[in-house]
């Protein structure tokens, strides 16, 4: 455990390294919803929103955000760079096993994105009157499995790339499409019917689902917490099948 | 007592035989070295040895233990070639990171010290012979008994090679046995008490370097530049002489018993003298164009 702590302070410490990493994850949701927030009539209720407001919205899409940063474009390409220059291989030959390096960089990435989460919230609560999830058990256990659909699916692309730009270059590919899915672009709710359903089948569209329904209060709906856990299973199982040491 | 067996192994990837037929054993406190051309089996032998591959056939004992076994990682330290560490690590948070995932490590500012690894020096800063001193570093934190060391000083310069090769002697010193795969011929010969020339998969010489060097060839070669012309006919005439090349002014004899006695007396009774007279013996790169029929090995 000690080993694994060392590792993992070791692992922040180099994330932090990377200046422009660690400010889109860390900071850049936060001046999403900023900007969006000084927009006087995202503050203001929406008859399409049944009464919710636009920012009340996009608190819960930056928390994807964060999410969909550290597992889809850094993991992978920080894997892959890992395995691609020896790294994991160097870990193989140490009492230490690379499995546990592995584990280092997922749970950073966990971390990171939780502090990212933080800032998301107490600055749309503070600047902006979102109200923090009311159905607070539900917020956490709906990003937990969001998280860990995520980093599977990062998880596979690290499987499957041969390099770590590879791996930046596919994350940053399914990033967008990803995203948009989320509602980064045009929030789910004001989505028209047939993309809305799709979206409810994509993982960060499932996440936001989730999170947004725990933020107004309620248990997340069993739909997207049904794909969420098939992304978790099904992802998961595919990363542990093809993972490559080396 | 024999701490590495290695028989009959064999390994293959896919169609192509990397290892044929690799047998050898290391004793306690020897370095010995795994000599071949590039692409001969070499790393594919250690990385065997090492556990990082399974062969495909033979066995290997690694102080009698398989080489999966996760109790060899901590007893054997291993320098990969090709291998390297995230880019903004520094070389102290390296040294610091690896001692802790041992239960005795070494003093690792002191192996920093002896192989003067820049601590505050980010890896992606640091030079070839950096990153390879760090690595050497790396290999040796845990206090391993034995050190796999493949391809040591390659990307260092002449004086820091000399210098590892002193710290590998002294690592020797202290009781660690060391597993050095390399291809120059002069860390072969400085290092290894016994060395293993391996060539296409294969095992084709075990034997100390003066043993290879020995079975090589008796011959010797005398090159000088003659004060006059010399009538070669008087050379070839010696029983000891077998062959007389003239390049521009430079007459090169080569034969065997005491040829320098053989040729010295001829130039004397014909008054010339033998200038820039140099002898060449045989050397362990001759043994190894002898054994692989390659004239280098491919750097």
């Amino acid at each position: 455990m000690r080993v694994f702590t060392k590792l993992t302070l070791t692992e922040l410490r180099l994330f932090l390294r990377e200046p422009m990493s660690a400010f889109f994850v860390i900071i850049f949701p936060t001046v999403l919803v900023v900007i969006l927030g000084c927009i006087p009539a995202f503050r203001e209720p929406q008859d399409s929103l049944d009464g919710g407001r636009v920012i009340d919205l996009y608190v819960g899409i930056a928390v994807v955000l964060t999410l969909a940063m550290v597992a889809i474009q850094i993991a992978p390409a920080v894997l892959a760079t890992y395995r691609e220059r020896g790294v994991l291989r160097r870990f193989a030959t140490t009492p230490v096993s690379p499995l546990k390096l592995l584990g280092a960089q997922l749970v950073t990435n966990l971390l990171c994105a939780v502090v990212a989460t933080g800032l998301v919230l107490a600055v749309g609560r503070i600047a902006f009157d979102v109200p923090l999830a009311s159905q607070f058990a539900g917020f956490v256990l709906t990003f937990l499995l969001s998280a860990a659909g995520v980093l599977a699916i990062g998880l596979v692309i690290a499987a499957l790339v041969p390099s770590g730009k590879a791996g930046n270059s596919v994350g940053t590919l399914l990033f967008f499409p990803l995203m948009f899915f989320a509602g980064l672009w045009t929030p789910r709710e004001v989505m028209p019917e047939a993309l809305r359903t799709v979206a409810d089948f994509t993982p960060l569209g499932a996440a936001e689902r989730a999170l947004n329904d725990t933020m107004t209060g309620h248990w997340p709906a069993a739909i997207s917490v049904t794909v969420l856990l098939g992304y978790v299973v099904v992802f998961g199982f595919l990363a542990v099948r093809w993972f490559r040491w080396s | 007592m024999t701490v590495i067996e290695v028989q009959n192994l064999r390994k293959a990837y896919g169609d192509t035989v990397a290892v044929r037929d690799v047998s050898f054993s290391v004793e306690r406190g020897e370095i010995f070295g795994i000599l071949g051309p590039n692409g001969a089996g070499k790393t594919t032998t250690v990385e065997c040895v090492s556990g990082l591959r399974r062969g495909d056939g033979g066995t290997i004992r690694v102080l009698g233990r398989a080489p999966a076994d996760t109790e060899l990682r901590r007893l054997v330290g291993v320098q990969l070639q090709e291998s390297q560490l995230p880019d903004k690590l520094s070389g102290r948070e390296a040294l610091e990171l690896f001692s802790s995932f041992y239960p005795s490590p070494a003093d690792w500012q002191a192996l920093a010290r002896d192989l003067d690894v820049p601590l505050a020096t980010r890896y992606a800063k640091m030079s070839g012979g950096q990153k390879q001193r760090l690595s050497i570093a790396l290999a040796l934190v845990g206090n391993p008994e034995i050190a796999i060391l493949d391809e040591l000083t390659t990307g260092l310069d002449p004086q820091a090679r000399r210098h590892t090769w002193g710290l590998i002697e002294a690592v020797r010193d202290r009781g660690v046995t060391i597993l050095l795969v390399t291809h120059f011929m002069e860390e072969a010969e400085r290092l290894c008490d016994r060395l293993a020339v391996i060539d296409h998969g294969a095992v084709v010489a075990l034997d100390t370097p003066a043993g290879l060097i020995a079975g090589t060839s008796t011959e010797q070669r005398i090159r000088f530049r003659p004060s006059a012309p010399v009538d070669t006919a008087l050379l070839e005439a010696r029983p000891e002489v077998r062959q007389v090349v003239r390049h521009g002014s430079q007459l090169e004899v080569v034969g065997t018993g005491n040829l320098l006695h053989a040729v010295t007396s001829v130039l004397a009774v014909n008054d010339i003298i033998a200038n820039d007279l140099r002898i060449e013996q045989a050397s362990l790169d001759d043994a190894f164009v002898r054994l692989t029929g390659r004239s280098d090995s491919g750097e």
